[in-house]
């Protein structure tokens, strides 16, 4: 229960926080981290919160931009990245960007108190 | 707590932050900050316009004096009405901020010689290529001229700049353009000097070729000798059909300058000097072909009785464009056109009365002094028989990721010393040379648009053009009255035969200029008996002219006689005409070359590809089309006959020299069978006639041509894959290999990565019945559908009517979509 509990908590709190623009990019770092302080869970489950939390929200969110955008832009970037001009290429490495950062937060946050 | 786990992790996650977070060089400027650029709520796609997007707003600004409507059509195009002037330039500042930011900022940077601020150590070179050909200081000087003694021109710039940052002020970080992303910097704000700066880099563009020109020409001279150089580089052009006429009267010259005494001497040099030195680093030269048609054609010869005006600037091709179009109403008058990102008012375009364009003048308006230095303090030049001192100009240039440099450019009374020992090219060849340049004078250019965009009639278009200084245009007219008309209009420099041609002697007053030839005395024709008047970058006059116009390979001969030779005794013309007429592709060049190569070429001792080669070259039908191969195979013979012809005599220059110009061995072909150039000067046991050049440029070219076809590359458009770049010329953002002919000498004057850059045609009827559009699209967001939705029909030579309505007839026009509203914010 934690653990979907988790998920979806690092899902909206990464959202909420990336509304603000003057923050820096990576501040879902520090809340993935307090995150998984207050929900304590076993590591590998909180490196998986943590990843699933933000890498579905950042597949998401690129998804639904890039559907709603024709694949105008990621094409072209996709070119320069390079990616062989393939949109799915690029939604899936900036899913695996976010994920991977904030499993590592949340990793890192487990290691902080025992789960109960 | 683990510590050690938790050490462990906490280093790998900080690490990979650190990681994202930092530059990712990519190449050239691109260096994204990986994690913040795929952030979907920071970086990239964020850009990622929504197809369907609606552009209605409503936007709140203090600074503004009363509500503007902004009319949006399905182009993107904004139809601006304002209850006063200074409004509309401060929602025209807005909207081009809103739509172009990027584009405006990083031209006005490199302009002023900022691009290693961005870039970093590796365009240091352009940087002080900028700073010391002056363009900061003419800004300063146009800044400061117009701040004291021009109230209008500064409140209408002072309004615009209020409006980019407006613009800029509510500009959300994660909302900044996309290119500021990928090479990661920041916007700040406007100010009227950026403005001053970008209209510099505007004269640069089209007047600063004489900045590598001068040197080139200097160098062959004293390479090849006076005598042999004024054959090969002729100012003579027997096919010249000039701006003005031929056989039209000139007044006599109110200025008679003097060329010095024994110039011959020690201007020219006609004795041969073989003494080339050292070579360094290139400059950046403005493409030669910078040019442009226009034309109008009067009442007489069109099927309404009405005039019809068409121009069309050839410049680079680039996204986003250096056009944006848009319409401008107030009380004081209505205009529509093409403006500049980074400057008020409509620059080519028409308003209700009448309407205008502008093709390049051509005129050498920037010249080198070479200058003696006391010492290496460079405090004191020889001047006139005694030291005479100098200032320095102290510039910094800021460099990222590493410390400033200072430039310290010494001020002669000529200009600044743009090569010394601290700055040197492969041209410059050690030489200590001082620029001279119309540039760098204050001037109130922006006013003569502004005025233009007001015009009612000759009279004030003459007023308005009256105040340009640079770069030289050709101002061409039409008014709704049925008038029509074209003057040259600039600064030009009243010069001896050859003046400023080559680099001059910065010690003697004798070589200064002797005056500015007076607005009078520019070259002007109102309603001509032909019908028509029209501009294409040739000479203006013929010889009967009274001052020296420059060297002919700044005047391309064969648009010109193109564009007269296709109007000449028409009659019922209408826009689709002119349409049909800019965008045609006729090659008067091969008209004449072809016939005159042939009478050389003997077909027996060709090879057999060879034969096939020039058999398909003579079936061609002298159109530039897109699928033509017959004109890919005409001009690599012609080049390479070219190089044979001209390749040995500048084959032993350790510096790159200029080849003369396709009409020199044009008209040496068509006047004299026994053209004593044409021996190849390093066989010393045969004298090579024009014939055998000839036959091995044929070979040669033949070797090229058949590799071409088997890469299925001889259709022009494969050949000629003409691309409109992205200004950081990554292909990703840019738009390659479009399908469209044209080419160099034709009407329609697109080549690789230049040509018409806006094409626009108006028929002067009681309603404006106008056509246009340029290779990009009004939105400068390579996300958006709207970045380059004019490409296409661009290429295919079609055309958009333009809305040019008074406002309750926009708004509820069937291609108005969207509505922006600015009003003014209540204290």
């Amino acid at each position: 229960m934690k653990f979907i509990l988790s998920i979806l908590l690092v899902a909206l709190v990464t959202y909420a926080i990336g509304i603000y623009g003057n923050l820096p990019w990576w501040s879902f770092v520090v809340t993935n981290l307090i995150i998984a302080i207050a929900l304590p869970i076993k590591p590998l489950h909180s490196f998986i919160a943590g990843a699933l939390g933000v890498g579905a929200l950042w597949a998401g969110l690129a998804f639904g931009i890039d559907l709603a955008n024709n694949h105008i832009l990621s094409t072209k970037v996709a070119q320069i990245l390079p990616l062989g001009g393939s949109y799915i290429a690029l939604i899936l490495v900036t899913a695996f960007v976010g994920a991977l950062l904030g499993g590592l937060a949340s990793l890192t946050g487990s290691f902080v108190r025992k789960p109960e | 707590m683990r510590i050690v786990p938790l050490l462990v992790s906490a280093t790998v996650t900080a690490g990979l932050v650190f990681t994202l977070n930092i530059q990712l060089k990519l190449g050239g400027t691109k260096a994204p900050r990986l994690g913040y650029f795929l952030s979907p709520q920071h970086g990239f796609w964020k850009n990622a316009e929504k197809v369907n997007t609606n552009f209605d707003a409503t936007i709140l600004a203090n600074d503004l004096k009363g509500d503007v409507d902004v009319y949006m059509d399905d182009r993107l195009v904004p139809h601006i009405y304002a209850d006063n002037d200074e409004d509309a330039y401060y929602v025209q500042g807005y909207l081009h901020a809103k739509y172009r930011l990027w584009q405006m900022d990083f031209q006005t940077r490199v302009a002023a010689g900022r691009l290693s601020e961005i870039a970093g150590a590796d365009k240091l070179s352009i940087d002080r290529f900028f700073r010391r050909l002056g363009m900061v200081y003419g800004a300063e000087q146009t800044e400061a001229y117009i701040n004291e003694n021009n109230p209008v021109m500064k409140a209408t710039v002072d309004a615009y700049t209020a409006g980019v940052n407006a613009y800029l002020k509510q500009l959300a970080p994660e909302d900044l353009p996309f290119e500021y992303k990928l090479m990661n910097f920041e916007p700040e704000s406007w100010s009227p000097k950026k403005t001053y700066l970008f209209l510099m880099f505007m004269s640069y563009d089209l007047t600063g070729r004489s900045a590598s020109a001068d040197l080139q020409l200097t160098n062959t001279r004293d390479y090849l000798g006076y005598d042999l150089f004024d054959q090969l580089y002729t100012n003579q052009q027997d096919s010249l059909d000039p701006i003005i006429p031929i056989g039209t009267a000139y007044a006599d010259p109110s200025i008679v300058p003097v060329k010095p005494l024994e110039s011959d001497m020690v201007y020219l040099k006609k004795a041969p000097n073989v003494d080339i030195a050292k070579v360094v680093e290139t400059p950046e030269a403005p493409d030669p072909n910078n040019g442009s048609n226009n034309w109008a054609v009067g009442g007489s010869m069109t099927k309404s009785g009405k005039p019809i005006l068409a121009s069309d600037p050839h410049l680079g091709l680039n996204l986003p464009s250096l056009w944006y179009e848009v319409q401008i109403t107030t009380p004081t008058h209505s205009t529509y056109g093409a403006s500049f990102p980074g400057s008020p008012a409509v620059i080519i375009g028409f308003n209700d009365s009448l309407a205008w364009g502008v093709t390049n003048a051509g005129r050498d308006v920037l010249d080198y002094y070479e200058l003696k230095f006391k010492d290496t303090t460079q405090n004191e030049y020889w001047y006139n028989g005694a030291w005479k001192s100098m200032t320095k100009r102290v510039e910094v240039i800021k460099v990222k990721d590493s410390s400033d440099v200072i430039e310290n450019i010494a001020m002669s009374h000529w200009g600044p010393v743009m090569f010394d020992a601290f700055y040197q090219n492969p041209q410059s060849n050690g030489k200590n040379l001082a620029v001279k340049w119309t540039a760098h004078n204050a001037s109130t250019g922006v006013e003569t648009f502004y005025q233009l965009n007001r015009a009612k009639n000759i009279e004030d278009y003459s007023k308005a053009i009256q105040l340009w200084k640079c770069p030289g245009q050709n101002f061409v007219v039409a008014t709704k009255t049925g008038d029509i008309a074209i003057k040259q209009q600039g600064d030009f420099v009243a010069r001896w035969d050859r003046q400023g041609d080559f680099i001059m002697p910065g010690g003697d007053s004798s070589y200064d200029w002797q005056g500015i030839i007076p607005f009078e005395e520019n070259p002007m024709i109102l309603n001509p008996a032909r019908g028509f008047v029209s501009s294409a970058n040739q000479k203006s006059t013929d010889a009967s002219y009274p001052y020296y116009l420059g060297t002919a390979s700044s005047f391309p001969l064969y648009r010109g006689i193109s564009v007269n030779q296709q109007l000449a005794g028409k009659t019922q013309i209408t826009a689709q005409d002119m349409q049909a007429l800019q965008t045609n592709n006729y090659n008067v060049f091969a008209q004449q070359a072809r016939p005159a190569l042939m009478k050389f070429v003997e077909m027996n001792k060709l090879s057999t590809e060879a034969q096939r080669m020039v058999g398909t070259m003579a079936q061609w039908n002298l159109f530039n089309d897109p699928s033509e191969k017959g004109i890919t195979i005409f001009k690599l013979i012609w080049d390479s006959v070219e190089n044979a012809v001209w390749g040995d005599e500048l084959a032993g220059s350790t510096i790159p020299l200029t080849k003369p110009e396709s009409f020199v061995l044009l008209e040496q072909m068509n006047r004299d069978t026994n053209f004593r150039v044409a021996d190849d000067i390093r066989t010393k046991d045969k004298i090579e006639s024009l014939k055998d050049q000839v036959l091995l440029g044929i070979e040669k070219a033949t070797v090229k041509c058949l590799e071409l076809e088997k890469e299925n590359k001889l259709s022009w458009e494969a050949f000629k894959a003409t691309r409109v770049l992205h200004l950081t010329k990554m292909p990703a953002l840019s738009r390659l290999n479009l399908p469209i002919g044209g080419g160099v000498n034709i009407i329609n004057a697109t080549g690789e990565n230049h040509g018409p850059s806006w094409r626009m045609i108006v028929h002067l009827t009681d309603e404006i019945e106008a056509y246009g559009l340029y290779p990009g699209g009004q939105s400068g967001n390579p996300g958006s559908p709207y970045y380059d939705s004019f490409v296409d029909y661009w290429a295919a030579g079609k055309y958009y009517r333009l809305l040019f309505l008074p406002k309750e007839n926009l708004k509820q026009h069937e291609r108005t979509k969207w509505h922006i509203q600015f009003k003014k914010a209540v204290a």
